[in-house]
């Protein structure tokens, strides 16, 4: 009750963006552990990501209004992300050529 | 008297040099070497009797004299297991007894054993055997006592095992060595339970009149028998397994599967007597405290005599017939202690069964290694294969006779004075236990020339070649135990030997002397009758007792009642149940603890899969787990 | 009012389009939900007053990494082709993992969380902060990071030409 009045009077409270955050987190924790494609595993790390940015960004806001260290970390996060990215997609690349096949289950040999 | 050490030690460097040379140097010096070393220790021997006997005596008594104690095991203040030589009259005649022999074997065995495998680890057994017998006799402590006694029997086992190659002799060698541990667990519960209510092992204290070592003793009494009966008796069980006495002479037959020199050795002269020598050492405390026991020693004794007797008769070995005689006269023996009293007139058992210990071990070596020079020529043991021998072996013919007279207790030979003393102790002890003793006499001479005609006399067997006489190394201990039993005799025994070490005359009593002689000329002549010339008379005895005679030939089949016990009784009902429960409980508990580990580690292995996807789930569940924990405990 | 009505709107996106990526059946489409979620991030991002990561979300995000996505995607897969399916158990025990983790986060936040309705007017940051901030040396200031992804971007170009040469 008291959430919606804030919410009605113009306020959108700090738990809804947590809420947010939280699906799409486990969202991509469900989707890293049952899915068998390591391209959509790639994914779901994304999304996970993602969601953690969201946190930082309005913790930021919220509760230090006027630094700006979460914001920072946002930025740097995605753009580490991207690299990361990169090279994992290079290596499914490579992981492609060798097996025919980007299933997670086959990556299961040690280097003979 | 300290040289007495080099007695025992030099058979003891003896058989380790020989042992470890083995084959590398050539059979005929391990033979000198052997020969050698026992040439020396009877010459000490020897040495040391004469120095002490002319010793001058105190009391009137010989004195114990004990050159080396050495302690050995401290259990406590007063318990403790000593190394020693002791010396007193029986054991020095023992170290005569078994040196002698031993020598006389060893010179023997060099034309014997000559062109043998294994030459050299026979005369290291029998340098070990001499080593251990000679440290049994001189035991300062029952307990050392014990550890030679093992010695010896380990000796045996290897020496009747020499032809490990034969089934029938390994048989043989684990009959004698299992039948003689068996007794001797009776032989260490006896020791345990004396030492442990006189507080020592020691012969000195134990055998020293002093009566305070017994105080505990005397009250104490177990299922209505007093302790120092328990005891005592289980100490003559242990005896009775060494000396063949009923119902443990099983092995003593069997045992005959050794080479007949070691028959000689040990199953005659030697180990066997090892039981009476026991008895005798512990004689103060059989007679005063339980001389019941002793007794029922006598009573042992005499029926183990007569049985033997009885299935020396019909035997066809020539060397079962002498191991079946050697169970009858250490019978004789036996008895000798078993009616003995305590001191001069009452004390003349126990001197005659010393002397008699004496006599009977040479004689029965010299019969022993007769029956050698016999089977050597005619490579056959069997009495079938025998007859007519005295035309090529006139040595061994003459020798043989002379022991046969002495078994028999003809004068003017050594077994007479012996055998006559005996006889007369069991007279003064019951009228029955002397006619039973005769009797058993005439039986032994009997059987003696029932074999000496078979083998020197009667009908000759065809031969593959003819034979020989034995070379000089077989002859020259022949000749030598002949005259020593012709000579021993003589040797006015009472003044060594008695039950309290002081001085007795030895008196022929004339009226037994007279009827044993005449029941053995009795006996001799049935055996001429029978056994000269080929004749039916055996046959028909055999055919008219059948019974009997198969009954005695099978040797009443004590054997078949053990192998009951032990199979059908011990192996079916305790043994095989056992091996059940230990394959398969057992066993399988081990197997389940293996089975488990391989499950669970199959189980584990499950971890290392190299799924990315399970790894990161094993992660979040730990975070997860983790958190929870830091957050709500 | 505003506001709240975009939040909404841009929330529901997240959720929906979230929970699609992670259960859809062919790749191509979990990626295209996927760039839906990160433009409804930038959404956000920009609803909190947060222009510069708003613009560089997208242009990173939405731009740079869905494009290498849908470039590995078609060249490891036919397009139209059914991703195989897992086994029912997996999923089942992934869901209700995810579902405790859920639960578990939520009940934190929920607890401990104070309520700050308080939305602290904030104003616009000026690029000029931007720029004093991002390439100062001061304290709070972070002119060293910024070098030090430039680096890490050097790294992943020749890391990423490197495994995935031709031989």
């Amino acid at each position: 009750m008291d959430l919606l009045n804030n919410i009605l009077a113009g306020q959108i409270p700090i738990e809804a963006y947590l809420g947010v955050s939280l699906i799409m987190f486990f969202a991509g924790v469900y989707g890293f552990l049952s899915r068998k494609s390591m391209l959509m595993i790639l994914i779901s790390i994304e999304l996970m990501l993602n969601a953690a940015d969201i946190n930082f960004v309005v913790f930021n806001r919220y509760l230090f209004p006027g630094h700006l260290e979460g914001f920072y970390f946002a930025l740097f996060t995605i753009a580490i992300a991207a690299c990361e990215t990169a090279v994992a997609i290079a290596i499914i690349i490579n992981i492609y050529r060798n097996l025919t096949s980007v299933e997670v289950g086959n990556l299961d040999q040690m280097k003979e | 008297m300290q040289y007495t050490l080099l007695i025992l030690v030099l058979p003891l460097l003896s058989f380790i040099v020989l042992g470890l040379v083995d084959s590398k140097w050539k059979p005929k010096v391990a033979g000198t070497i052997g020969t050698v070393v026992l040439g020396i220790i009877t010459a000490l021997s020897y040495f040391a009797a004469w120095e002490y006997f002319s010793m001058h005596r105190i009391a009137g008594v010989y004195e114990k004299i004990i050159p080396f104690n050495i302690e050995w095991l401290r259990f406590t203040d007063y318990l403790y297991i000593n190394l020693g030589i002791l010396l007193d009259p029986i054991s020095v005649m023992m170290l005569v007894v078994i040196t002698t022999v031993s020598f006389m074997v060893n010179i023997y065995s060099l034309g014997y054993m000559v062109n043998e495998k294994g030459f050299e680890r026979y005369y290291a057994f029998l340098s070990l055997f001499t080593f251990s017998m000679l440290g049994l006799v001189v035991a300062t402590n029952i307990f050392q006592m014990y550890i030679f006694w093992e010695l010896v029997g380990v000796s045996s086992y290897l020496l009747i095992g020499f032809y490990y190659t034969k089934p029938s002799a390994v048989a043989a060698a684990k009959k004698a060595f299992i039948v003689t541990r068996f007794a001797d667990l009776g032989f260490l519960i006896g020791i345990l339970v004396l030492s442990f209510y006189t507080k020592t092992f020691d012969f000195g204290i134990l055998t020293s009149g002093d009566t305070s070592v017994f105080a505990s003793t005397v009250g104490a009494s177990f299922m209505g028998i007093s302790v120092m009966s328990w005891a005592l008796g289980l100490i003559f069980i242990g005896g009775a397994g060494k000396s063949a006495m009923f119902p443990l002479q099983i092995w003593l037959p069997d045992a005959m599967e050794g080479p007949t020199p070691v028959s000689a050795l040990i199953h005659a002269a030697t180990m066997v007597v090892a039981g009476v020598f026991l008895v005798a050492r512990l004689f103060p405390l059989y007679i005063v405290y339980s001389p019941e026991v002793l007794h029922g020693i006598a009573y042992v004794g005499a029926f183990t005599s007569l049985f033997a007797a009885i299935i020396a008769c019909v035997q066809t070995d020539i060397k079962r017939v002498l191991a079946f005689s050697t169970i009858s006269q250490i019978g004789f023996m036996m008895v000798g202690l078993g009616v003995s009293g305590n001191g001069g007139h009452e004390g003349v058992g126990y001197m005659a069964s010393m002397f008699h210990l004496f006599t009977h071990a040479m004689f029965k070596a010299l019969l022993f290694l007769g029956a050698g020079s016999v089977i050597h020529a005619v490579h056959s043991n069997e009495m079938s294969h025998m007859g007519g021998l005295r035309k090529y072996m006139p040595i061994t013919n003459i020798t043989f006779l002379i022991a046969c007279l002495a078994i028999a207790g003809i004068p003017p030979f050594s077994g007479f004075f012996s055998k006559d003393e005996i006889l007369s102790a069991c007279y003064e002890f019951s009228p029955y236990m002397g006619a039973t003793m005769t009797f058993i006499a005439g039986l032994t001479a009997f059987y003696m020339f029932r074999l000496y005609f078979n083998i020197f006399w009667g009908k000759e067997h065809k031969h593959q070649h003819t034979p020989h006489e034995s070379p000089f190394a077989m002859a020259l201990p022949l000749v030598f135990l002949a005259a020593v039993t012709v000579f021993a005799g003589w040797i006015p025994f009472g003044h060594f030997v008695t039950s309290d070490r002081a001085n007795y005359d030895i008196h022929l009593d004339f009226s037994v002397a007279t009827i044993s002689v005449l029941i053995a000329v009795c006996s001799i002549t049935l055996a001429i009758i029978m056994y000269r010339k080929e004749s039916k008379v055996p046959k028909k005895l055999a055919t008219t007792f059948s019974g009997l005679h198969k009954a005695a030939t099978n040797r009443f089949y004590i054997d078949e009642v053990y192998i009951f016990i032990t199979k059908k009784i011990i192996f079916n009902n305790i043994s095989l149940p056992l091996a059940w429960f230990d394959r398969h409980v057992i066993d399988a508990t081990m197997n389940g603890f293996a089975g488990t580990t391989q499950w669970v580690s199959l189980k584990i292995k499950g971890f290392q899969s190299g799924q990315v996807q399970q790894y990161a789930y094993v992660f979040l569940l730990g975070t997860l787990i983790i958190t929870v924990l830091v957050l709500f405990i | 009012m505003a506001q709240q009505i975009i939040f909404f709107v841009l929330a529901a996106i997240i959720a929906i389009f979230s929970i699609l990526a992670v259960t859809a059946k062919q790749i191509i489409r979990s990626a295209t939900y996927l760039l839906f979620v990160l433009l409804a991030t930038a959404g956000l991002y920009l609803l909190l007053g947060y222009n510069y990561l708003f613009a560089v979300q997208i242009a990173v995000y939405a731009g740079g990494v869905m494009v290498l996505f849908i470039f590995a995607i078609l060249l490891t897969n036919r397009p139209g082709e059914n991703v195989k399916t897992e086994l029912a158990v997996r999923r089942v025990a992934a869901g209700a993992t995810a579902l405790v983790g859920l639960a578990f986060c939520g009940h934190v936040i929920y607890w401990n969380i104070k309520k700050v309705s308080e939305l602290a007017v904030q104003a616009d940051i000026t690029p000029q902060q931007l720029g004093h901030s991002m390439l100062g040396t001061d304290k709070y200031q972070y002119l060293l990071p910024f070098e030090v992804i430039s680096i890490l971007l050097l790294a992943c170009i020749v890391g990423a030409i490197m495994i995935a040469r031709k031989r």
